[in-house]
């Protein structure tokens, strides 16, 4: 895949010049914006999408704000029920935006277009590829849609299936494609209608472990090579990470922190990423390099901070004893009892309840010599320089 | 590669189930055939044999001598030609208007939905004469709307050719809507959407997307139509009245055949038989399979 | 078979009803002005059978003789106390197939000798039949009579829909009949498959006119006028009447057939539109 071309970049592929002229739906309604229609993009603040998502129905609100340059990949995570899929459904149409609610893309406001006018593709969650139809079939669906003539559909439809390296499976019908296949060709069907937004909704949900990580590495480069907006729904965090640029967190239709994947790693804000990215999180009242906690007792921090923090630490910063240590350095020690033990990877994560309740990890054979069992009484203790605290 | 194990390949067609799946098709059909348990089998037998009987006895009874001369009575071709012309025109109207009609039904949501659906099969539940004097009240010279179909347009049905067609599809077209709004029902509405998020208007994503996918049930539909219009007596003869050559079906020459010649009933009868039996065994074979 | 039977339970109740109420009345104005002087009809019929009636009476009958044979076997009910009329109506031939079939009926009245010929000709009558009424057609018009129909021949006029009945059934053989013996070709709308459905079509307006029987058009009251015709004289249906071999009931069968055919009877079968034979 090391000739992947440029998915819908001005400097097309071969195959592509001279039969598919750079007016998809895209461009079009970029012409429309009247804004910033030349090469010079990203520098109009109008480019890309600027969205607020507003979205009531029955007892449950969604109000999200999202905005991204061309270019940019965007990932909305959030636990299931949250509300991403229903933003998603916003952004392509399928779902009304409420009062309040508003669209723009590339400058012009897409609020009132309907579902087929708008310059949006969608890889849906298993795909929908219209089983009566061959890949290639499937593919050229949406420029036969936009009025190309047949051949000449099929001829691009073609190039993209050859893009995604399926020039072998053009004539098979949905059913004989692998799901990696399947997924690639749901791929090249969003992006052959030249989308300015395209949006992914748990694009890898559908396979299996093996095949995943594979996919993942090909997605991701083909999301890099795209030139406009992408969006994708994901309650991984790390199809998130790995794929997105960005990462808008959604909890109960709302936005709960947004930034890069390696900020929002580093700083949760919220118990739900905290527990995504495995972090232990309190909130507390800074005064120094003392934080007293919401949850009780005091801890000691290495940043000097005043007013509301967070304080964040990984499991594997603690340190287990069965007596109360004696000489420790460590200020933070506090008294506790095993609520539960699992095997995680070769470790053993034990969740803890008392003064504060934390994840510890440890290995295998310091739980044998700990002797621990649910129930049992333990000391913790965790080193100042091992936790992080930043400004609620 | 391991797929949750599904309904029958069939359901999958129609709800496009299964888009993905690299591993051989599960037909769990394959494996070693299981016996059918008896408190199946043995009412499975008796209701065979009881929709057979009837027609076993057709066959015991029927004049078989008589029979060449009866086949090639003009008439008879006649009868038959008229029969197969309106069954298939009638199929046909049902076809353009009723699917349409099951799409509303089974996609939209409008006030008083379930009750439009009670309406839609009606027909089926009404004696088919009954139905023959509500069209004669509704399309009749003097009908409610056949005045002024007549006044307007100079058309009449009743007595028409036109009006065999309008009887049959009356009977017959609630057949072809239950069908194809079932299996609309089972059909991913989320297809449409794909197709829309492709630049596919409403109509676009049901005529190249939903069309196809749900043509199984379409077909299924026009076969239970085509044969309901074929074998159609009661609206028919009300409604359209008996003309030789022009309204009188297979079925009307049977009845009338019955009150002089019973031998030439049987005869007639099995001729509609026949030629049914061919069509259907026909179009199974094509359109049936072809789905899967 | 069921069909015609359905058919003729259709058929305009209300008509019906006042035929029957009408026949009703005139049989009771007879046996009210009977009842003083000790009168010859019930004596005879009390004294023919010496043992008292009692028991179902099953009387298969044409569908043409629905309205009076209703209020005949009311009378009959009446006049012996603990019998019971039981009326199967329906298209001759279709009766004369289930009598020969093995049906259980003590009395078969049909609309045409031939159909009769079905019942006889397999042994299952007891005696000949005989003819105790006859039916005669006539022109039905619509009300008032627009299209100034006045006569068979009127009928071929073009532009006129005119429905018949099928040439398979009796009324369209008679039909038939009267047309041949005038030498009149005409092309109606529709054949229909009896009686009942070719008046239907006139009583709902969508032919201009059909050749039924006289008592059709009077069952049908002012939804229809009747034009009699000459040429009808051609073609007059006989009803044949008879005593069924298998009668589980003989006895009252035969005192229903003497009251068919007494005077009483013929009264009410002549107010409904028949003939005297």
């Amino acid at each position: 895949m090391t000739d992947t071309p440029r998915a819908a970049g001005e400097e097309g592929p071969g195959p592509d010049k001279g039969y598919a002229p750079e007016s998809g739906p895209g461009s079009d309604s970029d012409a429309d914006s009247g804004s910033g229609s030349g090469p010079d993009s990203g520098s109009g603040s109008d480019k890309g999408l600027d969205a607020r998502l507003v979205v009531h129905r029955g007892s449950f609100h969604l109000d999200v704000a999202l905005t991204a340059a061309p270019g940019d990949v965007v990932a909305l995570l959030g636990p299931n029920g949250a509300g991403k899929t229903t933003a998603l459904r916003a952004l392509a149409g399928l779902t009304p935006l409420s009062e309040g609610g508003r669209l723009r893309l590339d400058g012009a406001a897409l609020d009132r277009t309907p579902t087929e006018s708008r310059p949006v593709g969608v890889v849906f969650q298993d795909y929908l590829l219209f089983p009566h139809l061959s890949a290639l079939d499937n593919v050229a669906f949406g420029p036969r849609c936009q009025g190309v003539p047949k051949a000449r559909a099929r001829a691009q439809a073609a190039a993209w299936l050859d893009r995604m390296g399926l020039a072998d499976h053009a004539g098979a019908k949905p059913r004989r494609l692998s799901g990696g296949q399947a997924q690639r060709v749901a791929l090249a069907r969003a992006l052959a209608i030249r989308p300015r937004l395209l949006l992914l909704d748990e694009p890898l949900a559908a396979l299996d472990a093996r095949t995943r990580l594979e996919v993942r590495a090909q997605l991701r480069r083909h999301l890099a090579d795209f030139e406009a907006v992408a969006v994708l729904v994901t309650h991984d965090p790390l199809d998130a990470m790995v794929l997105a640029d960005r990462l808008v967190v959604v909890e109960h239709g709302r936005v709960v922190q947004e930034g890069t994947p390696s900020d929002i790693a580093r700083h949760p804000r919220t118990d739900y990423i905290a527990q995504l990215v495995g972090l232990n999180l309190y909130r507390g009242q800074a005064e120094g390099h003392t934080v007293r906690l919401d949850a009780g007792p005091e801890i000691t921090t290495t940043e000097d901070l005043g007013g509301p923090v967070f304080v964040a630490f990984p499991p594997s910063a603690v340190t287990l004893h069965r007596d109360r240590p004696t000489g420790s350095s460590a200020r933070n020690l506090w008294q506790c009892r095993v609520g539960g033990l699992e095997t995680h990877g070769d470790q053993i994560r034990a969740d803890l309840t008392g003064e504060l309740p934390l994840a510890a990890d440890l290995t295998t054979v310091a739980a044998a010599e700990l002797d621990l069992r649910p129930g049992a009484p333990v000391w913790a203790t965790v080193k100042a320089a091992q936790t992080h605290a930043y400004p609620a | 590669m391991t797929q949750p194990g599904k309904a029958d390949a069939a359901a999958d067609v129609l709800a496009g189930g299964d888009t993905r799946g690299d591993g051989p098709r599960r037909r769990a059909g394959a494996g070693p055939r299981r016996g059918a348990p008896l408190p199946l089998l043995l009412p499975a037998l008796v209701g065979l044999a009881f929709l057979l009987l009837p027609l076993v006895a057709l066959l015991v009874r029927a004049p078989w001598a008589g029979l060449p001369e009866q086949l090639t009575s003009p008439e008879v071709w006649q009868a038959l030609q008229l029969s197969l012309i309106t069954a298939t025109a009638a199929t046909a109207v049902s076809l353009v208007l009723g699917v349409p009609l099951a799409w509303l039904l089974a996609r939209t949501d409008f006030p008083g939905r379930g009750f439009v659906r009670a309406l839609v099969t009606l027909p089926l539940v009404l004696p088919p004469v009954v139905g023959g004097v509500a069209l004669l009240l509704a399309l009749g010279r003097n009908g409610v709307v056949g005045q002024w179909l007549e006044s307007a347009f100079g058309i009449t049905l009743p007595f028409t050719t036109a009006g065999v067609v309008v009887a049959e599809a009356f009977v017959a077209m609630p057949f072809l809507v239950i069908s194809v709004e079932g299996t609309l029902r089972a059909a991913d509405p989320r297809y449409e959407e794909a197709a829309m998020t492709l630049g596919a208007s409403r109509f676009t994503a049901f005529r190249r997307v939903t069309l196809p996918l749900i043509a199984p049930g379409i077909a299924a539909g026009s076969v239970l139509a085509w044969a309901r219009a074929l074998g159609e007596f009661g609206a028919t003869i009300t409604f359209a009245g008996n003309f030789p050559g022009r309204t009188q079906t297979m079925p009307l020459a049977v009845y009338l055949a019955l009150q002089s010649d019973p031998a030439a009933a049987i005869a007639l009868s099995l001729v509609l038989l026949a030629v049914s039996i061919a069509v259907l065994a026909g179009l199974r074979d094509r359109w049936m399979t072809a789905a899967s | 078979m069921t069909r015609s039977a359905r058919r003729t339970h259709r058929t305009r109740p209300l008509q019906v009803a006042a035929v029957g109420a009408a026949a009703l009345l005139a049989l009771s104005a007879c046996s009210s002005s009977d009842d003083p002087g000790s009168d010859s009809t019930k004596s005879d019929a009390s004294a023919s059978s010496s043992p008292k009636l009692s028991g179902t009476v099953t009387v298969f009958a044409a569908a043409s003789l629905k309205e009076s044979f209703t209020a005949l076997g009311k009378e009959f009910e009446k006049e012996h106390p603990g019998t019971k009329v039981t009326f199967s109506f329906g298209g001759s031939d279709t009766l004369a197939a289930s009598i020969t079939g093995g049906a259980p009926a003590d009395v078969f009245a049909a609309a045409s000798p031939k159909t009769m010929a079905i019942v006889t000709d397999k042994g299952d009558a007891v005696g000949t039949p005989s003819t105790f009424v006859r039916n005669q057609l006539e022109i039905a018009t619509l009300p008032g009579n627009p299209d100034k129909v006045a006569s068979l021949k009127d009928l071929t006029k073009s532009g006129l829909k005119v429905v018949l009945c099928d040439k398979t059934v009796p009324c369209g053989a008679a039909a038939q009949k009267a047309l041949d013996a005038s030498s009149l070709k005409l092309t109606p709308v529709s054949y229909e498959q009896d009686v009942k459905s070719a008046l239907t079509k006139v009583e709902l307006k969508e032919a201009d006119a059909a050749v039924v029987y006289k008592t059709d058009v009077k069952a049908a009251g002012d939804k229809v006028e009747g034009v009699e015709f000459p040429e009808s004289a051609k073609a007059i249906n006989d009803y044949p009447i008879t005593l069924l071999k298998d009668a589980p009931n003989a006895a009252a069968a035969k005192a229903f057939i003497e009251l068919v055919q007494s005077a009483e009877g013929q009264k009410a079968l002549t107010a409904a539109g028949f003939l005297q034979p």
